[in-house]
């Protein structure tokens, strides 16, 4: 089953990109901990743990470098089904974190099950739309299933609550539809119903969350609570210049001006340090993934590799731009992390897993069916 | 394999993704050009705010909540205290401007530099603590060197004060610094370092009613580090007011009928188990926890061998001596060992196999009934009662009666006593019960052990008609604004193990003790109103010969006995029930019993001039008709 072919088409740029961006992280990581003298004795040394997590993520990957992800396919229901199980079993017995129960704990890890399913929901559509693709497009008939797959996981994520990555879900689902063609007037519907959607869902935001979007809109509102992230994050940005301040000599960070500054706010530390210069090269470097991810799907000979690596490089694309977006004060406090450089074990992992099926599909781009 | 439909090809794809790859290299420039626009063109702007620090983000602590007594006299306020701190990175030189605030404070540089040194690892822009509650003067000295000082800051803080100083200090309990493992429990979720946290009594157990929420604010600061402008405020939420059960009148008594002893006076409401003084002595200044105590002060306070950091009434375990008859002379009626009219001869000794168990009155009380035995706390009656029950059925009503286990109290560190039983004799010092121990027992004597709080609880319940109520400190919570938050309502315990004829047998002897001339707690009536009690005095070494003939002066202070009196009046409408003992006190009697009658006479003092004046208006009234 192995092909000596296989290691000659290994996409060792790819490989290159994502260990260069999880270093970046574990150096960011590194700075926000240490600067902060009081966090880094609560939260313990997160720069450690990111690498440990990075180490796990790699075997991950090569794990499932190594069998044929067009197995995905065929077992694409029940993985699915299994990661809506773990869904549910988080509804039950997660553990809660600041108001949100979002981990499993299996015994030292906890983890967060929301992240696995953003890529088995890829998964899942990527074999119904590779089955039924044509090029007038999918019309809503045809959509019902592909709909209800996403929105299972969806409500299940909002009802935790996580907005993010609820978000994340339907962005996905929305970025593998679009991509396959949808027909125009099914395109219409959806949109007014996703916004009529949100105009309920407004009624059933937490305060908090509330807060944040208007927050978003108008900072100066609220100074000190959700508009203080925005406005902080603002100067720590702004601070850096050109070539930053200087590695480890943040002082927005230091000063734990900066929420969140080892999870969702990560970016803002690293622009503060490495000025316009370093947070112009991560921008891109994350970039050149998506592109890859992009050539990668294109290059693949099969619709249902080319569709799976359009739906987890969308979920990396969407996840990068909203949290730098977010973090720039383009997009509202959300939480979503920054792959391979926000802290965080699933968030690592779910990453690493997407990279690993991505180079799976690039070094079997060649093998036609066996 | 797969069963796709080829009816797209890959050049469709590739048609489509070109597609994306636009929306997403748009997307990627708009935040290169949100990065440009932040760091290069802005970014002066930004890096000018970076560096003055001009916002910070300062927490606002909460007023901590009042505490009542019950009549709502303020008992526990906050005052508020000024602080010197010195914030290192913008001292610039902090040697120099710590030699200059010492020189100014009059105080040793050494004192303030074990500060600084302390907090090496802080980081340099965060202010540390150098002297807390400086005088009024010392902060005018330094406001007038400000310039010589930077760095330096001032803050005014509120601090807890105990207007009366050791005034119910053991129930009101005091404030401390949280420790480290206190703020690692994840029980403080709204402190931090430096914060004060209950730590004993009232204020440990509702901590988090006291406590409030902290508020929060954003200044911004100039190069000097002073405030120069307050962005915005986020106001602290303050802690709960606390009413107490306590009457600070009755507690003020209460303590000064125990200066000087070393034991604890515990005051109730039989009617509805609120604790209306509680006094221990010796006791301490809860405010030196606050203003910051020596190792010395803290030594002498835990080394003492009169313990006053124990709250006796709670934390204290004593034989109960001839209070304990009381619950024998219960179990012996329910259990018809004995009957109202059962009477028993005292010769002045019992004796049981080959050995004499003595009566304390040496020439014997003659024939006694179960009220006369009450009364004149007769040895010999009990004993034969307690012999005829055996140890585990006398256990089975001391049990019943909440003694051997806490009655609840929220103050912690409450003592559970002891009820001994064969069983626990056996699997706790490998012993056979001996028969002769159950008739110490009875009497209060041998491995009993119970708490002034049980015994008040027990006398309580004795006078109410049999219901055991938990005690209580606490009577309601107000929020700062004085609204309703909480009304703790009586909460009923269960039962005294002992029918209506059997309390009334019980309340007889009692009355009889106090008001009637033989009985041994006469020191303790009051003319005009009806005191029931009973005596105790416990021994602490056994009944040596040489010990009994020497006036009570003349033996060694701790091989004195304690001296117990728990009483309760009026005995038709019971208002108050008291403990009382006192620590080698002597004969219960003597020390305790006077006590407990200036304790009742102080509570129902109002009663008695509202008493005697309606008497002399009705005397009015007849003579005008």
């Amino acid at each position: 089953m192995f092909d000596r072919r296989l290691l000659q088409h290994f996409d060792w740029v790819l490989l290159g990109l994502t260990f260069a961006l999880g270093g970046i992280g574990i150096l960011t990581l590194y700075s926000a901990a240490t600067a902060n003298v009081d966090v880094a004795e609560v939260k313990g040394l997160v720069y450690l743990k990111q690498s440990y997590w990075l180490a796990i993520g790699t075997a991950v990957m090569i794990l499932l470098v190594v069998f044929n992800y067009r197995w995905l396919n065929r077992l694409a229901l029940p993985i699915y089904w299994c990661s809506i199980g773990l869904l549910i079993a988080v509804l039950f017995m997660g553990k809660e974190v600041s108001g949100s129960q979002r981990w499993l704990v299996l015994g030292p890890i906890s983890f967060q099950p929301s992240e696995l399913v953003k890529i088995t929901l890829a998964i899942i559509l990527a074999r119904y739309f590779s089955n039924h693709a044509s090029e007038k497009g999918f019309s809503l008939k045809e959509l019902w299933k592909p709909l209800i797959w996403t929105l299972i996981p969806f409500a299940l994520i909002v009802k935790q609550p996580d907005l993010g990555t609820s978000l994340i879900v339907l962005l996905i689902a929305a970025s593998v539809t679009i991509f396959v063609k949808i027909g125009r007037r099914s395109l219409l519907c959806l949109t007014v119903a996703g916004i009529a959607g949100s105009l309920v869902a407004w009624f059933f935001l937490k305060g908090y969350q509330k807060q944040r979007i208007l927050a978003f809109l108008d900072p100066q509102r609220d100074p000190l609570g959700a508009g203080y992230h925005i406005i902080q994050s603002k100067i720590a940005v702004g601070s850096g210049l050109l070539f930053g301040k200087g590695f480890l000599k943040g002082t927005q960070n230091a000063l734990s001006f900066l929420p969140e500054q080892h999870t969702d706010f990560i970016f803002s530390v690293l622009a503060e340090e490495w000025g316009f210069l370093g947070s112009a090269v991560v921008v891109i470097l994350y970039l050149l993934v998506v592109m890859w991810g992009l050539s990668i799907a294109i290059r693949s000979k099969e619709p249902f590799g080319t569709i799976l690596a359009v739906g987890v490089t969308s979920m990396i694309f969407w996840q990068a731009f909203i949290n730098m977006g977010m973090v720039l004060a383009l997009l509202p406090v959300v939480g979503v992390p920054l792959p391979l450089i926000s802290y965080g074990g699933s968030s690592v992992l779910a990453t690493m897993v997407a990279i690993g099926i991505l180079l799976n599909i690039s070094m079997r781009r060649f093998l036609f069916k066996e | 394999m797969d069963s796709y439909l080829d009816t797209v090809d890959s050049d469709w794809y590739r048609q489509r993704a070109s597609g994306a790859l636009i929306c997403v290299l748009a997307a990627f420039f708009i935040l290169l050009v949100r990065l440009y626009y932040l760091q290069i063109i802005e970014g002066d702007e930004f890096r000018r705010l970076s560096e003055n620090n001009c916002a910070r983000l300062q927490g606002i602590p909460p007023a901590r909540g009042l505490i009542f007594d019950r009549n709502g006299v303020l008992m526990v306020e906050n005052r508020p205290c000024f602080n010197v701190s010195i914030v290192p990175g913008e001292a610039k030189d902090s040697k120099r401007v710590v030699f200059k605030l010492a020189e100014l404070l009059g105080v040793a540089p050494e004192s303030l530099f074990t500060k600084l040194i302390e907090a090496r690892r802080v980081p340099s822009f965060k202010p540390i603590l150098l002297r807390r509650d400086v005088s009024r003067d010392a902060v005018a000295i330094i406001e007038a060197h400000k310039l010589d000082l930077p760095g330096v800051l001032i803050t005014v803080d509120p601090m807890r004060h105990y207007i009366e100083g050791s005034r119910g200090s053991h129930l009101i309990g005091y404030l401390s610094e949280i420790s480290s493992e206190e703020l690692k429990s994840g029980c403080f979720p709204d402190n931090r370092v430096g914060d004060f946290v209950g730590k004993f009594g009232v204020e440990k157990a509702y901590e988090p009613y006291l406590h409030g929420k902290r508020g929060k604010q954003q200044i911004e600061v100039n190069a000097l580090g002073q405030i120069t402008r307050v962005l915005k405020t986020e106001e602290a939420v303050s802690g709960k007011n606390i009413y107490l059960t306590l009457d600070v009148g009755l507690q003020r008594k209460a303590e000064a009928l125990l200066a000087g002893k070393v034991g604890t006076a515990v005051a109730m409401d039989p009617s509805n188990g609120h604790i209306l003084a509680m006094a221990s002595s010796p006791a301490f200044d809860p405010n030196a926890f606050v203003e910051g105590m020596t190792y010395d002060s803290w030594n002498d306070l835990t080394s003492n061998q009169f313990r006053p950091m124990e709250n006796k009434a709670i934390q204290g375990q004593y034989p109960p001596g001839s209070i304990y008859k009381i619950v024998t002379a219960m179990a012996g009626l329910e259990e018809g060992v004995i009957t109202e009219q059962t009477r028993i001869f005292c010769p002045g000794y019992y004796r049981y196999g080959d050995r004499t168990f003595r009566c304390w009155k040496r020439g014997g009380h003659g024939f006694m009934n179960v009220i006369d035995a009450l009364a004149q706390s007769c040895d010999v009656f009990f004993y034969q009662v307690g012999e005829k029950l055996g140890v585990d059925r006398l256990a089975k009503y001391a049990k019943a009666c909440g003694l051997g286990s806490p009655t609840g109290i929220v103050l912690d560190r409450e003592a559970r006593g002891l009820v001994p039983t064969s069983r626990w004799k056996l699997s706790r010092l490998g012993m056979l019960w001996q028969g002769g121990e159950t008739l110490s027992v009875a009497i209060g004597q041998g491995f009993n052990l119970v708490t002034p709080i049980q015994m008040l609880s027990l006398i309580s319940a004795v006078a109410n008609g049999g219901t055991r109520y938990k005690p209580l400190v606490v009577r309601r919570i107000e929020s700062s604004d004085g609204s309703l938050v909480k009304e703790q309502v009586p909460v009923p315990i269960g039962r005294l193990p002992a029918s209506e004829k059997t309390l009334q047998i019980i309340m007889k002897g009692l009355l009889n003790a106090v008001n009637k001339p033989t009985g041994t707690g006469w020191n303790a009536h009051i003319p005009g109103v009806n005191v029931a009690g009973k005596t105790g005095t416990a021994q602490v070494v056994g009944m040596e010969e040489d010990n009994e003939k020497k006036s009570v002066e003349s033996q060694r202070l701790d091989f004195r006995d304690h001296s117990w009196f728990i009483s309760f009046a009026p005995a038709e409408d019971p208002r108050i029930a008291v403990t009382v003992l006192v620590e080698h006190g002597g004969h219960g009697s003597r020390t305790a019993a006077p006590l407990s009658r200036e304790m009742i006479k102080a509570y129902l003092k109002n009663d008695l001039e509202l008493a005697s004046s309606s008497a002399e208006f009705d005397l009015a009234l007849a003579q005008l008709e």
